[in-house]
């Protein structure tokens, strides 16, 4: 059932929620670190031991893909709900600083991807396994 | 009559957005694919329309989200809010081979520390630059230059002055609405096409929200990867911040 999907991708999503909420609290910060990042690699594992067992039938997993490919639509509606006026209101010193900060972290992401060797840096064209979220 | 239909549309917010949304997507790949032959994807396009409405739209009500504020679109608040908005990154994790993740883990956690520290320094820097002497003030405005959590959570510890956490706010919201646009515009040049530099690259940036959209203006397979690092960067700026950070620019100024 599609449900089953939807409440395994929720189920994920909270139980991640919670480690990185008590991440956060044990480094005595106001913050919840990586909960969806955590939440993220348990859907991977969780997904890939049921498929491995043959218990994710394609109903269950139209429920998780349903959400991948709502991905786009709610970056879009993100975007449309950002304070973008204040981020004009603030004046030089906040432009400026958010500006450097975005170029010098582009500029270094290069340096730190290094040469590209190993599957993982190969472009994902060229890859033989395509996923495609988002729908496009 | 008129009356009658906005507060019905008031009142199933959520679902108007769905059709404001798709109606913009549809606008948005129909100009990619007529006016730029799809080289500026259709995405990008919506993420920039969408950041043009938010921009009338806060400027038209005086509120803080937007064209969320406008009550015939409120409901584009909760669809593009951080619980459905994080709902649907952890689905973009369906399908990713976790040896993908694992390879470029160390990078990634490096681009982690490189991202929140670089970041802070450009903030510090600028901050110095016009005049800024305060330890706290300093600290507060380059903590918003990592995200525009980071900054305020940061000033608030320190006890920073209200328009100076405004300002590191604002610093963390150019960048985030930075990141949207100029993502797709240099991801060539900086090699993103694959998961081992969009997970650098996540880690790099770090600002969710602006992660999330560059990323999906540029290859949304990429997202997952992207996400991954990223998740920890608030996070770790809040640590780092008001502590570590803090005192190496008391110790400088």
């Amino acid at each position: 059932m599609v449900i089953y999907g939807v409440a395994l991708l929720a189920g994920c999503m909270l139980v991640g929620l919670i480690i990185g909420d008590v991440l956060g609290q044990l480094l005595g910060i106001d913050a919840n670190l990586g909960g969806v990042g955590i939440a993220m690699l348990l859907l991977i594992f969780v997904t890939g031991f049921l498929k491995d067992h043959g218990k994710l039938p394609e109903s269950t997993e139209s429920g998780i893909n349903f959400w991948n490919a709502m991905y786009i639509p709610i970056v879009v509606a993100m975007a449309a709900s950002q304070n973008v006026a204040a981020a004009f209101s603030g004046g030089m010193v906040s432009i400026l600083a958010g500006v450097l900060a975005v170029v010098l972290g582009l500029a270094l992401v290069p340096v730190l991807t290094g040469k590209k060797v190993g599957d993982d840096a190969k472009p994902l064209d060229a890859s033989s396994t395509s996923h495609a979220p988002g729908g496009h | 009559m008129n009356d009658s239909i906005v507060s019905l549309v008031d009142k199933y917010h959520l679902i108007a957005a769905f059709a404001v949304v798709g109606l913009t997507m549809y606008v948005a790949y129909w100009l990619s694919q007529h006016l730029t032959a799809g080289r500026l994807h259709g995405s990008a396009i919506a993420i920039v329309i969408g950041l043009i409405l938010a921009y009338v739209g806060g400027v038209s009500t005086g509120g803080t989200k937007g064209l969320a504020d406008v009550t015939l679109f409120s409901g584009l608040g909760l669809m593009g809010g951080g619980m459905l908005r994080d709902l649907a990154i952890i689905a973009t994790a369906y399908g990713v081979r976790f040896q993908e993740i694992k390879k470029a883990g160390l990078r990634g956690v490096i681009a982690l520390f490189a991202g929140v520290l670089v970041s802070f320094i450009a903030g510090a820097a600028v901050a110095a630059g016009f005049g800024y002497t305060d330890p706290v003030d300093i600290t507060t405005i380059a903590a918003g230059a990592v995200t525009y959590i980071v900054g305020p959570v940061t000033g608030a510890t320190l006890g920073a002055s209200s328009e100076v956490i405004a300002l590191s706010i604002a610093a963390g919201l150019v960048k985030s609405i930075l990141t949207m646009i100029a993502t797709p515009m240099t991801a060539r040049l900086i090699g993103l096409d694959n998961p081992r530099s969009a997970m650098i690259f996540g880690g790099m940036i770090g600002t969710t929200s602006g992660v999330a959209a560059g990323l999906a203006a540029t290859d949304a397979r990429l997202v997952p990867y992207g996400a991954m690092t990223a998740t920890f960067y608030t996070g770790l700026g809040i640590l780092l911040a008001p502590t570590v950070l803090f005192l190496a620019v008391r110790a400088i100024f």
